[in-house]
């Protein structure tokens, strides 16, 4: 801000409050003069609208005054004038400081206990589950759901299949460093219209075997095994999803596979481990363990 | 009592008939729309997955039209007929005032065609864009060249306290629109504001704020202080407390708008000063309120029978109940748990449906038989059954959104002991809901009493064909 509207802010501010004191004097001032009573009282517009001259009730007169002088004492102690700081020495990024850092010594030691103990291990502790289902419940239902069952685009966490690899560490890898999952368009690759009917038909068939009669059969052998392999098995070093299960990422009707091949997809998973820190990422990594259910497997397996 | 007149000059009433109607005719159609988008809120489908009916493009179309389509005519309405009859001449430029009517119709159209259309500036209560900021620029300096150059041609000296807050908001708007829609046009309709950043945000909330404080707050004022002295027939309690309420408004009014922006990256000294003049503010903004209630105060007992000043009475109560709520939400502990919640659209709606509207009704009621030449409305019983459906749809509608958005900022706020937010978002919403419901009965309460005055005026006006009325001699 340039210093001319430093100076009309602060002139205005003070003026503004100034004027008010001076009004306030200036009108209970008149208080005895009856003649100017009168005088005022002796108007009469539109036949018989007038105005009497009633003094200035004392208790609105006293709130007047109190607040100004309230507002006066504010600015001293506060930032004001656009170039004061307050004798107080406050502002709102210190006190934001002030609040985290009182957050975080308080939580801080517990959050690090948490973020020291392996996920496996974690998952079984009930306590710090509660604290990873409130994580949850503010950072990944707005994507994944608030029962965990995904939507379009957004994997279901409930079940057992892992696009990015469902070991602790894949997962705390996913969290803390995000994803993202690149299927091409393959629109034109496909040879038009025809050549994507018949690989819709084919990549909505894998789950009960490959046709390999299907005209698609050669391209996926060419244009798709890369990632998701022979077999439609997936790649989780990629994050492509296996195509010979019944679970669908975007979605399993003959449209949305459709504009899976033509106009590919861009699936991204944020990273988290600015905004979270690794002891939460270890508590929710937990969390999503236990959601798919491996833990009770795990625990059976000991 | 028949007072001589003015040789060979009559008031322009035509003008003011047609604001009057078309008052009406705006509020039924704005509080319609708020009533479409109070149910969205509920039933999300209600948007039919047609973007014209959605709640982002529909909900600017409501604010739009209760506030400039139905407030903005009331306005144009009664500063037309109070100029006149309290400065004793015939309105000034008669065609421009015509203009004004038809240029302010075309600026409502073309927001209701525009708005839904998606096309707009996403600035609050301003999202108009360029060529219809154009025209509304042009009308409202109109608007200015017909009232102040009535009051120059006035025959009583004193210029009457309504003219103040009139002249005030006509003045204070102009200049709020212009500044805060600079923009550079890109197309015919897209134009990016010529503000950046923090800038931006301040310059359309100093506009936002003071479209309340003048639009909202000294235009009505304008308005109480003709009609409730004249309904109540009894002269204004106190010039001397108009004078001190009325400069320390548009004072201090000036400066509050930064508390729109409390905890952002405004400069702490703005916010400190947002806050500080919103509290400053509470005595000047009762100034009114006890002015008008005072001015009652010895008709009391008309308040048995004549439903009209009780409409008034209620509003000056609304309007005293939202200007102690409003700088108390400035405070910037208070805002830290109101701010961006329902309790918000409460506030705004006891002041916009409780003081502005109830106000306007009120004035209406007691106008409408004067522009028609009658000497009442067709119905009392229907005036009094429309009170009652205002006051209780207010009241219901402010009361869900107190409940509804203190439990939503206590929600937000409440953590557990490890430091986690208690509630997801998703559980706010969920708490919200029955009140939403409660909302929407409010408002379908308040615009079935619309629905009244509507037959109400229709049964009034229509067999009439009104007559000049001549300009009597001032006193």
């Amino acid at each position: 801000m340039s210093s001319a509207w430093n100076w009309f802010v602060a002139i205005g501010t003070i003026a503004s409050m100034l004027a008010c004191f001076w009004l306030i004097v200036w009108t209970n001032r008149q208080r005895a003069s009856d003649e100017e009573i009168a005088e005022a009282e002796g108007h009469v517009w539109d036949e018989d609208v007038r105005e009497l001259n009633n003094p200035l009730p004392m208790w609105w007169l006293w709130l007047f005054v109190l607040t100004l002088v309230w507002g006066g004492l504010y600015f001293l102690l506060y930032p004001s004038l656009t170039v004061y700081d307050g004798a107080l020495g406050w502002s709102q990024e210190e006190q934001y400081r002030e609040q985290v850092a009182a957050a975080e010594e308080r939580y801080g030691p517990l959050f690090a206990r948490y973020g020291s103990t392996p996920v496996v291990e974690l998952a079984a502790n009930d306590e710090a589950m509660q604290t990873g289902a409130s994580l949850y419940a503010n950072y990944c239902s707005q994507c994944h759901g608030a029962n965990a069952l995904g939507a379009p685009g957004f994997p279901n966490l409930t079940d057992d299949v892992w696009n990015w690899g469902g070991t602790p560490e894949a997962i705390e890898h996913t969290l803390v460093n995000g994803r993202s999952g690149i299927m091409p368009a393959l629109g034109a690759a496909l040879g038009g219209d025809e050549g994507v009917a018949q690989m819709v038909e084919y990549v909505r068939g894998m789950a009960d075997g490959q046709d390999t009669d299907s005209p698609a059969h050669a391209r996926y052998m060419t244009l798709c095994i890369a990632c998701h392999g022979p077999t439609g098995g997936g790649m989780a070093m990629l994050g492509a999803p296996a195509l010979n299960d019944d679970v669908w990422l975007y979605g399993s009707s003959p449209e949305a596979v459709r504009k899976s091949l033509v106009e590919g997809r861009n699936g991204v998973m944020p990273a988290h481990l600015d905004l979270l820190g690794r002891d939460r990422i270890r508590i929710l990594a937990a969390w999503v363990y236990r959601l798919s259910g491996r833990q009770d497997d795990d625990a059976r397996a000991d | 009592m028949q007072s001589a007149t003015v040789a060979n000059e009559s008031y322009n009433d035509t003008v003011v008939r047609q604001f009057t109607i078309m008052t009406i005719a705006w509020g039924v159609v704005g509080m319609f729309v708020g009533l479409y988008i109070a149910a969205q809120l509920i039933w999300p489908g209600l948007s039919f997955d047609l973007p014209y009916l959605t709640y982002s493009r529909l909900r600017p179309l409501h604010t739009n039209a209760v506030i400039f389509a139905f407030g903005g005519c009331a306005l144009f309405a009664t500063a037309y007929y109070v100029v006149q009859r309290t400065s004793h001449v015939r309105l000034a430029f008669g065609k421009l005032a015509a203009f004004t009517f038809w240029g302010w119709q075309a600026v409502i159209v073309l927001a209701a065609v525009t708005l839904p259309l998606g096309i707009t500036q996403s600035k609050e209560y301003a999202e108009l864009e360029w060529p219809i900021d154009l025209l509304i620029a042009v009308v409202w300096v109109a608007f200015a060249v017909v009232f102040l150059g009535t009051i120059a041609r006035r025959r009583i000296r004193h210029i009457y306290v309504a003219n103040w807050f009139y002249a005030a908001f006509i003045i204070t708007v102009a200049v709020l629109h212009i500044f805060n829609n600079l923009a550079i046009p890109v197309t015919l309709w897209k134009s990016y504001p010529i503000y950046t950043g923090v800038v931006d945000a301040m310059m359309q909330w100093w506009y936002g704020h003071n479209a309340v404080g003048f639009f909202l707050t000294a235009g009505f004022l304008g308005m109480m202080y003709y009609f409730v002295p004249k309904q109540a027939g009894r002269p204004v309690y106190s010039y001397r407390l108009s004078v001190v309420h009325f400069w320390a408004l548009i004072a201090i009014y000036m400066w509050a708008g930064p508390h729109h922006l409390h905890y952002t990256s405004l400069p702490d000294w703005a916010q400190s000063l947002g806050m500080v003049f919103s509290l400053i503010l509470l005595a000047p903004s009762w100034g009114g309120m006890i002015n008008g209630i005072m001015t009652l105060s010895g008709a009391w007992h008309k308040l048995r029978t004549d439903p009209i000043l009780k409409f008034m009475i209620v509003a000056l109560s609304f309007y005293g109940m939202s200007t102690f709520e409003g700088p108390m939400m400035s405070i910037k502990t208070v805002n830290a748990l109101s701010h961006y919640t329902d309790w918000t659209i409460g506030h705004v709606h006891s002041g916009a449906l409780g003081w502005v509207a109830m106000m306007t009704i009120g004035s209406l009621y007691c106008l409408i038989p004067r522009l028609f030449n009658k000497d009442a409305m067709y119905s009392t019983k229907l005036i009094d059954v429309h009170f009652w459906t205002s006051t209780i749809g207010v009241v219901l509608y402010a009361v869900s959104m107190w409940i509804s958005g203190i439990t939503q900022g206590l929600m937000w706020r409440a953590f557990n002991d490890d430091g986690t937010l208690t509630y997801s978002f998703i559980e706010t919403v969920k708490f919200t809901y029955p009140y939403y419901g409660l909302r929407l009965l409010g408002g379908l309460v308040f615009f079935s009493g619309m629905l009244v005055m509507v037959w109400n005026v229709w049964k009034t006006v229509a067999d009439v064909r009104p007559e000049p009325v001549a300009v009597p001699q001032p006193a």
